[in-house]
């Protein structure tokens, strides 16, 4: 049996929330892995949410939001891709793969692209095995 | 009879020594300070031993300054003791804060400090590949050193804190005031509390020329730029820490034209720095495509140094997470 990771996965609400939804109603299976948090843009994920997702045992964290130029406000997924590229590499350098935080746009008729997202991250992020950062941060000496 | 003097202690841990100065430049309201206080420990000042601290009755000092970091087994001891032998212990300073500069060791590991240290560097030479240790017995007896850590800690990983006084180093005035608030019996802030602080970020401030719309192009460093003196150093595409950053150092570096580096750590409500700073950073870029956005930050040479400059012990991730840690 590959490991089961734990993904936290922050939602926006009108159109990648929509989308999972519409995955859940179309009665698309996916892997289980995912704890969703409902925000209301993309561009609310702070990177403090990311980073204490991660401090706090979480082994994937996944950001979705709407396609580009779809924003609900506009400009919050831009914001949310900027944050994103400057998180990943400040992550990178505190020795965290790259590959335990993905940011998607998915829009709310994609159930089924929502689906295989979620599987898909699931195995690269299982690939990696366990976090070590919420032990390595308990054991401080 | 007089009231009571109280006493006073001051230590470093893994500090320059900057916040001991700090200390010192109350100038001559020390006089006034010593009509008050007692001094009965400050090891940069006065010679007074640790026994002496250890045969001293539990909560005998009134109040105790704790400046820099843990990073030894030494630190840790004498946070310990002093926690037991203080009423009320303030973490004085960014390293003893938050971590300081002392924290960024934290990006690597022991055996990694170690081997540029004692094999590497330029200025060493040690054909018998000598390491400190902690223990070593001469014919005179046995000699003993303190346990370099692999991690430093912000003071309040190892002991219960009463109060924090950020700053590298803290604004003397800060002080000045706390120091007053406590002999005049004044209403103390709840435990826990930042004080000789404000509650607004340095931006709130800052007398610079700012706009509502930040765009950043181009990140420069501080010499790439001909600053007007005047304009926000944002706007001039050179990171300064003020959005992240409390008030209350009186915003010295940028009056000298630097921008802020963060020593007074993040507002009460923001709980990492640098992730502020990211979210910041991220509303100025001025760029859509995820190649042009990435060429832009590219030209962040190192985002953990400068996001965390003095924060990162005390941040979300403490430490960079290497094997054999």
């Amino acid at each position: 049996m590959s490991y089961k990771p734990t993904i936290v996965a922050f939602l926006c609400n009108w159109c990648s929330y929509t989308g999972a939804d519409l995955a859940g109603t179309s009665r698309i299976k996916y892997a289980p892995n995912i704890r969703v948090i409902r925000i209301m843009c993309s561009g609310r994920v702070d990177p403090t949410f990311v980073l204490k997702s991660l401090r706090e045992g979480a082994d994937g964290v996944l950001i979705c939001g709407c396609h580009p130029g779809d924003c609900h406000y506009h400009e919050g997924n831009y914001k949310c891709l900027r944050r994103y590229h400057l998180l990943q590499k400040y992550i990178q350098q505190m020795g965290i793969p790259k590959d335990r935080l993905r940011l998607e746009w998915i829009s709310a008729s994609e159930g089924k692209q929502f689906a295989q997202l979620v599987d898909e991250f699931t195995e690269s992020v299982a690939k990696l095995g366990k976090s070590e950062i919420r032990q390595v941060m308990e054991t401080l000496t | 009879m007089d009231k009571p003097k109280l006493k006073l202690a001051v230590y470093w841990g893994a500090a320059c020594g900057g916040c001991c100065v700090s200390v010192l430049d109350v100038h001559e309201a020390l006089f006034t300070v010593l009509e008050h206080a007692d001094l009965v420990f400050w090891p940069i000042a006065l010679d007074i031993k640790y026994k002496d601290v250890e045969a001293m009755p539990d909560g005998h000092i009134d109040l105790t300054l704790f400046n820099g970091a843990v990073r030894n087994s030494e630190n840790e001891h004498i946070a310990k003791l002093l926690r037991k032998k203080s009423k009320i212990l303030v973490a004085y300073g960014s390293c003893a804060h938050m971590g300081g500069i002392p924290g960024l060791a934290n990006l690597t590991i022991k055996a990694k400090i170690f081997k540029r240290a004692y094999f590497e560097s330029e200025s060493t030479i040690n054909p018998d590949n000598v390491l400190p240790q902690t223990h070593y017995k001469v014919t005179e007896g046995e000699l003993e050193l303190p346990k370099f850590y692999n991690d430093v800690r912000p003071l309040d990983q190892v002991v219960d804190v009463d109060y924090y006084l950020p700053g590298c180093p803290p604004q003397t005035e800060r002080l000045v005031e706390v120091f007053l608030a406590i002999v005049t019996g004044a209403q103390l802030p709840p435990k826990g509390s930042v004080i000789g602080v404000k509650e607004k970020s340095l931006c709130e401030e800052c007398e610079r020329k700012k706009t509502e719309n930040k765009l950043i192009k181009k990140f420069n460093r501080p010499w790439q730029i001909q600053d007007d003196g005047e304009t926000c150093f944002l706007e001039q595409g050179v990171i300064c820490m003020g959005p992240a950053t409390r008030s209350g150092c009186g915003w010295r570096c940028i009056k000298g034209n630097a921008p802020c580096r963060g020593c007074y750590g993040p507002t009460s409500e923001a709980k990492d720095p640098g992730a502020k700073m990211m979210s910041a950073i991220g509303t100025m870029i001025d760029a859509k495509e995820p190649e042009e956005i990435n060429q832009i930050i590219e030209q962040i040479e190192d985002p953990a140094g400068t996001f965390y400059r003095f924060s990162l012990p005390g941040s979300m991730l403490r430490r960079k997470i290497c094997k054999n840690t």
